[in-house]
C-alpha cells in the first residue's frame, strides 16, 4: 500500500499544485468581485444595488459545474474559445465572488452607525471612510464568514477534473483507471485535500487574530465563534 | 461571423427533454438527499451530545472530513469502491448516498446550533419530572429546537440543489447530463448548457427567495 502511494506521489503532488493554483487564482479575484459587489449591495443609489443584486442572484444561484461547461462548450460557439484553466478560474471565482459580496455586503452594514456618523463630522471623503474606518472593522466581521467559503472553493475546484484539468481529483481518477485501487486512489486524495483545508483554515485564523488585533479586540473563542457563524452548506 | 447563431427550432426541440431530466432526476435526487440529510443529520446532531469525549472527538473530526473534502471525489469514492465491498450502487442511489452525507454534516451543525438554543432550564424541568431520555428528545427539546431552524435547513436544501450537477461526472441523466447528451449529439453545446442554465436559475432563484420569505417569518 505504502509503496503504491510513494509510486503516485509525483501525480499527488502536481494535482495538489494545480488545486492550489485554482484556490489561489479563484480566491484571489473572487474576493475583488466580493468587494466590488458587495459595496455596490450598499450604494445609497438604487440601480447601483440592483446591479449588485443580479449579479448575486445569478452566480449564486447557477451550479458551478453548469457555468465551466458553458464557459468551455458554449462560449466557443459565440466565438470566444477559454483555456480550460481560465473557464475553472473563471467559473470558480465569479461563483464565490457572489457568495462573497453577500458577506462583505453584511460586514458593512453590520458596522455600527455611528462609526459612519463620527467619520462625517470628521469631514472624511469616502476613500478615507472606507479605508480607515469601515473596512477594517468589516474585515474582521467578513474572515469567520470568508474561511467557510475558501473551504467551499477548495472543494469546488474538484469539478475542474471534468474539463480535462489534471488536478488532485484527476490524479485520483487517473489512479483508479490504471489499477483499480479506487479506495486507495480516492482515500488518499481525499485526505490530501483535508490536510490542504485545515492549513487554510489555519491561516484564516492567523489572518483573523491579526485583524482583531489591529482593532485592539480580542479574538472571540472558537467556540463562541462557532455559536455565531450561519451554518449553511456550501454549494461546491 | 453573423453575430449569434441561436437555433430556436433547435432550443424547443431539447426544451421537453431537458425539463424532464430537471423534474425527474435532478429535484428528485435532491429531496431524497436532503431526506437523508434531514434525518442522518439529526442523529450525529443528537449523538454529538453525548458525555463521552472519545466518541465526541471521533465524531467531531470525522464530520470536519467530510465537510471540508470535495464531494465529487467522495461521489467517486461511493460509486467505484462499494462494488469491491460487494453493493453495486446505480448511479442515482450513488448521488443520493453522498450528497445526503456530506450535507448531513452541515445539517446536524444548524441542528446543534437549535439544540443550543434551547433554555437550560428546559432540561433541568425533564430532569426534575424524571422524564425518559427519550421523552425529553421528542417531547420537549426537538420541539422548541427545530422550528427555529427551518430556515437555515432550507439553506443547506439549496446548496445541496446545486451540487447535483457534478452527477453528471457518473453520467447520471440530471439535467447537464441531458444538457450535454444533447451537445453532444449535434456538436452544438450554445443552446443546451445555456437552456440548462436558465432552468437551474428558474428553480434556484425561486427556491431562494422562499428560505429568504421564511428567515424573515422565523427571523431571529
Amino acid at each position: 500500500m505504502f509503496a503504491e502511494i510513494a509510486d503516485r506521489m509525483p501525480q499527488l503532488l502536481s494535482g495538489t499544485w494545480i488545486t492550489l493554483q485554482l484556490t489561489v487564482y479563484s480566491a484571489a479575484v473572487g474576493i475583488v468581485l466580493a468587494l466590488v459587489f458587495g459595496l455596490m449591495g450598499t450604494s445609497a443609489h438604487a440601480w447601483v444595488r440592483r446591479v449588485a443584486r443580479v449579479y448575486v442572484e445569478i452566480f449564486r444561484g447557477l451550479a458551478v459545474l453548469i457555468l465551466m461547461f458553458w464557459f468551455l462548450y458554449s462560449l466557443p460557439l459565440l466565438g470566444l474559445r477559454l483555456e480550460p484553466m481560465f473557464a475553472g478560474v473563471l467559473a470558480l471565482s465569479l461563483n464565490i465572488g457572489a457568495y462573497g459580496a453577500e458577506v462583505v455586503r453584511g460586514a458593512i452594514l453590520a458596522v455600527p452607525k455611528p462609526q459612519y456618523e463620527a467619520t462625517i463630522a470628521l469631514n472624511f471623503t469616502t476613500a478615507q471612510r472606507l479605508r480607515r474606518v469601515i473596512i477594517p472593522q468589516a474585515w474582521a466581521a467578513m474572515l469567520p464568514p470568508l474561511t467557510n467559503l475558501l473551504i467551499q472553493l477548495l472543494k469546488g475546484t474538484s469539478l475542474v477534473s471534468l474539463i480535462t484539468i489534471v488536478d488532485l481529483s484527476k490524479v485520483a481518477d487517473n489512479w483508479r483507471g490504471n489499477t483499480g485501487n479506487s479506495a486507495l486512489a480516492y482515500g488518499v486524495s481525499l485526505v490530501f485535500y483535508f490536510v490542504i483545508a485545515q492549513i487554510l483554515v489555519l491561516i484564516m485564523r492567523w489572518l483573523e487574530r491579526r485583524a482583531n488585533r489591529r482593532l485592539g479586540r480580542a479574538t472571540p473563542s472558537r467556540r463562541a465563534e462557532r455559536a455565531t457563524l450561519p451554518a449553511a452548506g456550501g454549494g461546491a | 461571423m453573423g453575430g449569434i447563431s441561436w437555433d430556436w427550432n433547435y432550443t424547443l426541440q431539447i426544451l421537453p427533454d431537458l425539463i424532464r431530466a430537471l423534474l425527474e432526476v435532478t429535484v428528485v435526487v435532491t429531496i431524497l438527499s436532503f431526506v437523508v440529510a434531514l434525518v442522518l443529520g439529526l442523529v450525529l446532531a443528537i449523538v454529538m451530545r453525548t458525555p463521552n469525549v472519545v466518541v465526541q472527538q471521533v465524531l467531531r473530526w470525522v464530520m470536519e472530513f467530510i465537510r471540508s473534502t470535495p464531494p465529487l471525489v467522495q461521489l467517486f469514492f461511493v460509486y467505484y469502491v462499494m462494488p469491491h465491498l460487494g453493493l453495486t450502487l446505480g448511479t442515482i442511489t450513488a448521488g443520493v448516498v453522498t450528497l445526503g452525507i456530506h450535507y448531513s454534516t452541515y445539517c446536524a451543525e444548524v441542528y446543534r446550533a437549535g439544540i443550543e438554543d434551547v433554555p437550560r432550564g428546559q432540561w433541568e424541568a425533564c430532569r426534575a419530572l424524571s422524564l425518559s431520555t427519550r421523552r425529553t428528545w421528542l417531547g420537549v427539546i426537538l420541539p422548541q429546537a427545530i422550528p427555529k431552524v427551518i430556515p437555515a435547513q432550507g439553506n443547506n436544501l439549496i446548496s445541496l440543489l446545486k451540487d447535483v450537477p457534478l452527477l453528471a461526472a457518473i453520467a447520471t441523466p440530471e439535467l447537464l447530463q441531458t444538457a450535454f447528451e444533447a451537445g453532444n449529439k449535434t456538436l452544438s453545446y450554445l443552446e443546451p448548457l445555456t437552456m440548462a442554465g436558465v432552468l437551474f436559475l428558474a428553480v434556484s432563484i425561486p427556491a431562494s427567495i422562499l428560505i429568504r420569505r421564511l428567515e424573515r417569518r422565523f427571523g431571529h
